[in-house]
């Protein structure tokens, strides 16, 4: 299993008494951008926050199964979940920099682990802001405020603060949903090239979208697994007729 | 294709001179009246302060100690020794609410006992009579730690366990703690929970997120509190009666054991204890006036500073 990246085995995820989740199993590839779809309420995003514990910062939640990244258990008692934060970073639906400089919103991270050097740190803010595609915007306005940016700016800060720290794997949920087409279509251009260095799951409710970035997709439904494959495969020969339903559109 | 409508069956074309309602004319303008009459009211009081006061309102006033039996002069020490009282109160509330604020909206989980407990309280302190607060002052603060400090570091030699500035300003910062968690708890929560996540999902720590992210927010609520708390403090009289104001100081207070004198206080003394009401009247006004432009604009500060949180959480 040297392409897997996670082994999800049996994952439940419960909110007090109410199953959201239901024995969840899959394997995400490594270096590939792999697209969670289903209708509304589905689960998908739910899981997504599975892979990076941020479903541990609810109340009530409890979670059954192993998630197994690069074969560890992150579930596990002993694991640290800030250490797992910095290496499974995460990008939201709705993008929320802070309230700071577009300078200190990618230093950030960098600063929480200690990098201390301005040389060394505005080496990375650079490499950071390249990467997200957006340096040659705001590379002369780093001191101004981020609030200051576009939607689909911002949105590309955020991925930008998220490569600052350097993970391995990068989660999307539904990063381009609130955005104009032209910032949509950015943001997908760049996770085809950030997949070269990163895993990436990301989360759509447009199916379109799922077609055109990813290499693998999963089919959620009510909290369940119902089919996982390469892209391709999924949409023109879907295995199960739930998926062959959804795609067609037949509801959604 | 419908046929067109007379004007007279037309129901959009009624006119609104056709029954007005007695009573809801009646509703405005009683609420009218209302709002006249407590306008009325409050520049009357302004008004009578500022005229009986403006004879002996100067900067001279302000700058100067009383004199002859407090019948002339100043307010001087009285200025000087609020000022003390609540930047002390300030240094022993700020840090203490700020931490008890920060403590509910971050750490409490909402079924918590403690922090249940902690909201009771806090809601209690609001609305104990501020002369409870003096008492426990001074059977507290005075009589119990001040006394409990005289015998083990003076030898029972009396120093601590009397009235002064020190207890005073603790017992001031007790009353208006909780203006101060409740201004900084507002504040927290207008931080969006996304800002947290996003803070979270990077690998921080709840520390570090608190200290980078949540704080720097909080700081307009400090200032709110602090501010609403000062003007409170300024103006008190009940908590600091018998925890350590004084009649009359010929000096300015040196060390936090020594008594002080307060505007509040000075305008309570001279109405009821003054050797010569008549001559003293005007002093008692234009002290009155002095606390008011105080507290007055202390209030406008922090009304502006809340709004622009207010604004800021939309």
């Amino acid at each position: 299993m040297k392409d897997t990246k996670i082994q999800v085995k049996d994952l439940s995820l419960y909110y007090g008494e109410k199953k959201a989740l239901k024995e969840i199993s899959l394997e995400i590839p490594r270096n590939k951008v792999t697209a969670l779809i289903g209708p509304s309420g589905c689960g998908k995003s739910t899981f997504l926050r599975c892979i990076n514990r941020m479903n541990d910062l609810i109340p009530d939640v409890k979670i059954t199964g192993q998630m197994l990244v690069e074969g560890v258990d992150i579930y596990d008692k002993n694991v640290d979940v800030v250490n797992i934060r910095k290496k499974i970073g995460m990008v939201f639906q709705k993008s929320n920099p802070f309230p700071k400089s577009i300078y200190e919103n990618i230093a950030y991270g960098p600063k929480i682990n200690g990098i201390k050097g301005k040389n060394e740190l505005d080496e990375i803010v650079e490499i950071s802001l390249r990467q997200a595609a957006i340096w040659d915007e705001v590379k002369d306005r780093l001191g101004d405020s981020a609030m200051g940016l576009s939607g689909g700016q911002q949105q590309r800060l955020c991925i930008a603060r998220t490569l600052a720290v350097s993970p391995d794997i990068i989660l999307m949920d539904e990063p381009a949903s609130a955005l104009d087409p032209i910032s949509t279509s950015k943001i997908e251009e760049l996770v085809h090239e950030l997949k070269e260095q990163y895993t990436i799951i990301i989360v759509t409710h447009n199916m379109q979208q799922a077609a055109r970035t990813s290499d693998f997709t999963a089919f959620f439904y009510l909290g369940e697994l119902i089919e996982m494959g390469k892209t391709n495969a999924i949409f023109t020969k879907p295995e199960k007729k739930q998926t062959e339903d959804y795609i067609t559109g037949r509801f959604g | 294709m419908g046929k067109a409508i007379s004007i007279s069956e037309n129901p959009f074309s009624k006119t609104n001179n056709q029954g007005i309602d007695i009573k809801e004319k009646a509703v405005v303008g009683l609420t009218q009246i209302a709002v006249l009459l407590i306008i009325a009211i409050l520049f009357i009081i302004l008004g009578i302060i500022i005229y009986q006061g403006r004879e002996k309102f100067s900067w001279e006033f302000i700058s100067s100690f009383p004199t002859d039996g407090m019948t002339k002069g100043g307010i001087f020490p009285a200025l000087i020794g609020t000022f003390i009282l609540v930047v002390v109160m300030s240094i022993a509330a700020v840090p203490f609410g700020t931490i008890t604020a920060i403590y509910l909206t971050e750490y409490a989980k909402e079924k918590s006992k403690i922090a249940a407990a902690v909201r009771f309280s806090i809601r209690t302190l609001a609305v104990v009579p501020s002369i409870i607060f003096g008492l426990f002052g001074l059977g507290f603060f005075i009589q119990f730690v001040g006394t409990g400090m005289d015998t083990a570091f003076n030898e029972g030699e009396l120093h601590w366990g009397q009235p002064n500035i020190l207890w005073a300003s603790l017992t001031m910062a007790l009353l208006t703690l909780p203006v101060i968690i409740v201004s900084v708890e507002e504040s927290l929560k207008t931080i969006p929970r996304e800002l947290r996540e996003a803070s979270l999902a990077l690998g921080a720590t709840k520390w570090q997120t608190i200290k980078n992210v949540v704080f720097p927010g909080s700081i307009s609520g400090i200032m709110t509190g602090t501010i609403l708390a000062v003007s409170r403090g300024a103006g008190e009289v009940a908590p600091i009666l018998f925890t350590g104001a004084a009649y009359y100081l010929a000096t300015l207070p040196e060390s936090l054991s020594d008594q002080f004198m307060n505007l509040g206080y000075h305008v309570y003394i001279m109405s009821t204890q003054s050797s010569d009401v008549e001559k003293t009247m005007p002093i008692q006004f234009a002290t009155t006036l002095v606390l008011l432009i105080l507290t007055l604009s202390l209030n406008l500060v922090a009304v502006i500073i809340r709004s622009r949180i207010r604004r800021r959480a939309k």
